[in-house]
């Protein structure tokens, strides 16, 4: 097999850590090279380490049968290596073309010669179908267009192979089939992929072999149509992994969490939540299954107190708890994972084990009379770290430095840990990988063999199904019907999503 | 790991810095050398406003560079310096370092430098230390320098009322206070004995360094029809230049009275016009001299207040360079003569 | 090279860097820098005198320091610190001389005043900031003006029209007559010993107290925070008022110690936007606000002597002075250079290889 590229034995580390220990990555000429491993496994690291951002402590790198040290990403670019990034490196009021030749802007006598520069963008756009307008501007194309234009910018400059780095994170689903197809296009022209995912049905949908890495080990090389998503999972994770979470059957009690004709609008005062009834009772798990933006995060804000109900009623345990201080909710034993882990579930520059302490860092034993006992914030951080299996050097290293999977079990720890009454989940797998996917809804589960209440809020169907005891389906700020996984089917949970229980105005959701 | 940076960092500067000590001694002293030992040496301390603020600081810097080169003497240890002030804090430490350099006679420039002297003249008793513009008398070796604003400013006033064309006058002050209402009380009197019917708008700006609020006020009065406008100000007197020059080019026939120093040459038009018709000059440089020889001679008026007037040519008017009529002029050397003769008693402060 | 090689060169060439730079400043303008460093040297620890000076002068770029810092620490950028220093000396002067107490109580009270003059002062902004998102910077800056006229008005008021205020009593004095003996007469004064209490202070609150994992967590991020149920707004005005309150105590060190009294300002001191600088030298971080205030002091009394001594005018010891600050602050430049520079002949070595 004749090989672009070579990296063989690659070793990086970070002080004393070693994300990269002795790996190898082949990529032969026309394939599509999936690199495959959970999150922090060090899939980023030995990108980085080809296109030039690290430099590896041992190991070699060959691009077409000849050894090369790659310095920086200039070096990488002249022996034609592209990296289409994960987040896009766009300027959003800048044109295609111009974001194209930034960096590298074709002069004649000192002025920029946009117009061949965009002639050019367009002849490659249309050599590859990637069907993008070169005059148009960053900020009126979808995410979609956005990332083709990255792919354009490495085509551009001449890249033969290029490294997507988790490209499907940010698409739709009928994005990501198109840029399946945009995939094979490159290859009949005659390049090399390398796409890191952590995604199994992508990887067995487009890709030729599969290297996968766990730990930062090597663990091997696979043909993809000789393995199947069950062994390549194995391979990442290290044991058996079960997609469908097995559990028993739920027997709920009492009603732990009751919602009562709810209204609730949103910043810009347009209603969201109207006239809504919920409950979720003891031992059970309530799957909230909608479409994005039908009021499930205005529902969770008021239940948590994040946000005024304009009128109707939530009681905890019979307690009315409407519109109380968030921190009063919190301690009459209400649990939030919160949708936005970045944003609203840690405050990434303080060191993991203060975010494991910040629902608790006031209250004794971890603070006496104001002042706060480190020692015993650094055992409690301990303790969750070493349970829920965060990946994480030590308790002071900053969230941020952490991988979204590790991230996400903090913050379940934290919140599984003051052991609540009510534990809400929003999204709570968003972004994580198949490993960490299926920790998660374990413990949603335990808490609920434990005789806790959880609300889970999910756009994901199969995650509603397999997790949920009961499913309530949100539409535009009501709930429209409340089914039981065992009698329902994804087909008819879609249509009630779109509304069709009730109201004909499927038409009518797409668009808002 | 940036605190031990900065650690080393002070470190490192503290080990360059003695190796510097060490290398720098020798040099300082061939400086000494340079003036004789029983000459009498002079140095000031300047208030914030530096050694070039074309005011007080300046002024008696020339008086003591001109004793200096009437001497011979050198700039440095033994002859005469000058230390600058930055900021407040600094006065202290500035005259405590002159008096601690053995200077005879340490001037200290400026009313905000009261504090500082009476500290260092606690402190040092053998220190001779003279301020100018504040009145300091409970220590011997303090001796404090006023002027009689008010007389050259009561000329002023003759000059302007006789040479006005419309009648109407206008003073512009600092910062109320005692001794900017000395040159508004003598100017006031002044333009008032020489013409009882002259109107006289009198504004302060309420800063000593705002030329912008100078200019305004100085434009309000020219507007409202005065001709001549005087100012005593400091740096807010900068913006009526500005103002008279601009009314002149556009053909108004106005005129301006600079404060201190002779102002002359920040009133110029173009090479034939000026509108600086004359200044209010208090001679720092005549009373610093005076100081310097009175000390030297061994009659150093500790605890005393030395006043200078228009007897002592300590006050006075700059030259006009034409602008007043040889008419006026007599009237004000009259006035003068009057004043010195004692029979015109010019009022220190302002009539409410 | 290696990192730790980097790490101990970074500031011993920044360093000198900014002496040589220093030096050639003074070379063209006709001064030798010989002398002017030796005078710089000994205006810091040239004798007692000198020495009790240069403390002196840190005392108030502790404080001032200190309030940029813990500002900054708790996501809030105070440009007031100028202002809130000026009605903190206010203060202190006033209740110095207004009230008879007995010693050391006076003081107290003194401190206490001034402390809450400058919270309050910081407390506009913050209750701004955290009401009506009005951005701190803007209301800092004007509320400087503001402090500056008010506290001259205030000074005609108390004494009755005069430039200044009568000087307190010496029950609320800082000044030490030991002190004073130990450094001939310098106007060195107990303040240093409440500088250091002070960095101890911001320390324990940011690093020990429930107040302090707050104020950082609402500095970071604000909608985590309010997610874990804390009280941003209450956050925000807090962390405001307590870095306006070391700055009021920063005024104080002026009022009792340095100066006594007050006297009408032409113009801000310079010490409250000095902090800013001090902070950023020293990482924000309380014992190293303590090294930049050390250097920002140090070099600033130690430059007084420039002009003295070796006969360097005052400009050129400002430029002399400013250059060395740069340069250590702009150390992580250095760093770059560094380590470019090492990379670069990793570079050669391959290609020397093949």
């Amino acid at each position: 097999m004749e090989y672009v590229i070579e990296m063989l034995g690659i070793r990086k580390e970070f002080g004393d850590f070693v994300a990269n220990d002795n790996i190898t990555l082949q990529l032969a000429k026309g394939e599509i090279h999936a690199l495959l491993g959970e999150n922090g496994a060090g899939k980023s690291t030995l990108m980085n380490v080809l296109f030039g951002l690290y430099q590896p402590e041992a190991g070699t790198i060959k691009v077409r049968g000849e050894e090369v040290k790659i310095s920086d990403p200039n070096k990488a670019n002249d022996l034609g290596i592209g990296m289409v990034h994960q987040h896009f490196m766009l300027v959003e009021n800048f044109t295609v073309t111009e974001n194209i030749i930034l960096g590298s802007e074709p002069t004649k006598f000192g002025t920029i010669n946009i117009k061949e520069a965009a002639k050019k963008v367009q002849k490659l756009s249309e050599q590859y179908g990637l069907n993008v307008d070169a005059y148009a501007k960053i900020e009126d194309i979808s995410v979609g267009m956005q990332q083709r234009v990255e792919i354009l910018k490495t085509l551009y400059r001449g890249a033969d192979i290029l490294i997507f780095d988790e490209p499907t994170a940010s698409l739709t689903p009928q994005e990501i089939s198109e840029l399946i197809q945009i995939m094979k296009r490159l290859i009949s022209e005659g390049k090399s992929i390398i796409l890191i995912t952590h995604k199994l049905k992508e990887i067995m949908d487009v890709s030729d072999r599969v290297t996968i890495i766990r730990k930062g080990q090597g663990i091997g090389t696979v043909t993809t149509a000789e393995t199947s998503p069950d062994q390549l999972a194995e391979m990442m994770v290290g044991r058996q992994v079960v997609f469908k979470t097995t559990k028993t059957e739920a027997h709920p009690k009492e009603a732990i969490l009751e919602v009562h004709q709810l209204n609730v609008k949103d910043n810009r005062g347009v209603d969201r939540v109207k006239d809504l009834n919920l409950t979720v009772r003891a031992g059970e798990i309530v799957g909230i299954a909608g479409i994005d933006g039908n009021g499930q995060s205005e529902l969770i804000e008021a239940i948590t107190g994040l946000r005024k109900a304009t009128s109707g009623k939530i009681t905890l345990k019979g307690q009315e708890i409407t519109s109380l201080k968030p921190r009063k909710i919190t301690e009459s034993g209400v649990g939030h994972i919160p949708q936005d882990r970045h944003k609203h579930g840690l405050v990434l520059d303080f060191p993991i084990g203060h975010n494991i302490a910040l629902q608790t860092y006031y209250q004794n034993p971890l603070s006496k009379g104001g002042i706060i006992d480190y020692k015993k914030i650094d055992k409690l951080a301990e303790t969750i770290i070493e349970e829920y299996d965060v990946r994480t050097p030590s308790a002071h290293t900053p969230a941020r430095a952490l991988s979204g999977g590790n991230q996400q079990k903090a913050i379940i720890g934290r919140e599984v840990n003051r052991d609540p009454d009510l534990l809400i989940a929003a999204l709570p797998t968003r972004g994580l990988d198949v490993g960490a996917i299926e920790f998660i809804h374990r413990r949603l589960i335990e808490q609920r063999d434990k005789g806790k209440a959880v609300l889970l809020v999910s756009f994901e169907l199969d995650e509603v199904m397999n997790v949920s005891d009961e499913i309530a389906v949100i539409h535009d700020g009501h709930i429209i019907d409340t089914v039981k996984p065992s009698e329902t089917s994804e087909q008819q949970l879609g249509l009630l999503m779109a509304g069709h229980a009730v109201t004909k105005t499927a038409n009518k959701v797409g668009g808002e | 790991m940036k605190k031990r940076k900065i650690g080393l960092a002070f470190t490192a500067l503290l080990a360059t810095g003695t190796l510097l000590a060490a290398c720098g001694s020798d040099d300082a002293k061939d400086d000494k050398k340079g003036s004789s030992k029983d000459a009498f040496s002079v140095a000031m301390v300047t208030d914030t406003g530096g050694i070039d603020d074309r005011s007080f600081n300046q002024s008696t810097w020339e008086g003591i560079q001109a004793y200096g080169e009437e001497e011979g003497l050198k700039k440095g240890d033994g002859g005469y310096d000058y230390l600058q002030s930055a900021s407040d804090s600094d006065f202290t430490t500035n005259i405590n370092n002159l008096v601690r350099r053995n200077f005879d006679l340490v001037f200290a420039v400026g009313f905000k430098l009261e504090d500082a002297v009476k500290e260092v003249a606690e402190q040092q008793k053998d220190a001779k230390l003279a301020i100018i513009d504040s009145v300091v008398t409970e220590h011997d070796n303090v001796t404090s320098i006023m002027f009689k604003a008010n007389e050259a400013s009561y000329l002023a006033g003759v000059a302007a009322a006789l040479e006005s064309k419309t009648g109407k006058l206008g003073f512009l002050g600092g910062m109320e206070g005692d001794i900017i209402g000395g040159f508004e009380a003598g100017f006031v009197a002044g333009a008032k004995a020489a013409n009882p019917d002259v109107k006289i708008d009198v504004q302060y700006a309420g800063s000593f360094g705002d030329a912008a609020k100078g200019q305004t006020i100085a434009k309000r009065m020219y507007d409202s029809g005065a001709d001549i406008v005087f100012h005593a100000a400091g740096g807010t007197g900068q913006g009526l230049f500005t103002e008279a020059i601009a009314q002149k080019k556009a053909g108004n026939d106005v005129w301006a009275i600079g404060v201190d120093r002779d102002q002359y040459d920040e009133g110029k038009v173009d090479d034939k016009t000026n509108i600086v018709m004359t200044s209010v000059l208090k001679r720092v440089d005549v009373a610093a001299q005076d100081m310097i020889k009175k000390t030297k001679d061994g009659k150093f008026p500790g605890g005393e207040t030395v006043t200078y007037g228009l007897k002592d040519d300590g006050v006075g008017l700059a030259d006009s360079h034409g602008a007043i009529s040889d008419k006026t002029q007599a009237e004000i050397d009259k006035a003068q003569k009057d004043i010195i003769d004692g029979k015109i008693e010019v009022p220190e402060k302002p009539s409410k | 090279m290696s990192n730790r090689l980097i790490n101990i060169l970074v500031p011993v060439i920044s360093v000198i860097l900014g002496l040589i730079v220093g030096a050639i400043v003074m070379l063209v303008s006709g001064f030798s820098p010989v002398d002017g460093y030796a005078a710089l040297w000994n205006g810091i620890f040239g004798d007692s005198y000198n020495i009790g000076e240069t403390i002196r002068t840190i005392t108030p770029y502790v404080f001032s320091g200190l309030a940029v810092a813990f500002a900054f620490r708790t996501g809030m950028f105070n440009i007031g610190v100028e202002g809130q220093l000026i009605m903190g000396w206010l203060a202190a002067a006033y209740v110095g001389q207004a009230f008879e107490l007995p010693t050391g109580i006076h003081a107290v009270v003194a401190i206490l005043a001034a402390a809450v003059a400058g919270g309050l002062w910081a407390f506009i902004p913050g209750i701004l900031k955290a009401k009506l998102q009005v951005h701190e910077v803007i209301v800092t800056i004007m509320m400087n003006y503001i402090a500056l006229h008010t506290a001259n008005a205030a000074i005609s008021a108390i004494s009755g029209g005069k430039e200044k205020t009568d000087k307190i009593h010496d029950s609320a004095s800082l000044s030490s007559e030991w002190l004073a003996s130990l450094t001939q007469f310098s106007r060195l004064h107990w303040g240093f010993v409440i500088a250091i209490l002070a960095v101890i202070i911001m320390w324990f609150i940011l690093e020990k107290t429930a107040l302090g994992y707050e104020l950082k967590s609402v500095g970071f991020n604000k909608n985590a925070s309010e997610y874990a149920g804390m009280n941003v707004s209450r956050n925000i005005v807090l962390a405001m008022v307590i870095s306006g309150m070391f700055a009021g105590v920063g005024g104080a060190m002026e009022a009792l110690g340095t100066f006594g009294n007050m006297m009408k300002l032409n113009a801000a001191t310079g010490i409250g936007f000095d902090g800013i600088a001090v902070a950023l030298l020293g990482a924000n971080q309380p014992f190293g606000v303590l090294l930049g205030a050390i250097l920002f002091g140090a070099l600033k009394n130690g430059g007084l002597n420039m002009p003295n001594a070796a006969g360097i005018p005052t400009e050129i010891v400002s430029i002399v002075i400013a250059l060395i600050i740069f340069f250590v602050a702009s150390g992580y430049l250095i760093r770059l250079f560094l380590e470019r520079a090492s990379k670069k002949k990793g570079v050669q070595k391959v290609k020397g290889d093949k």
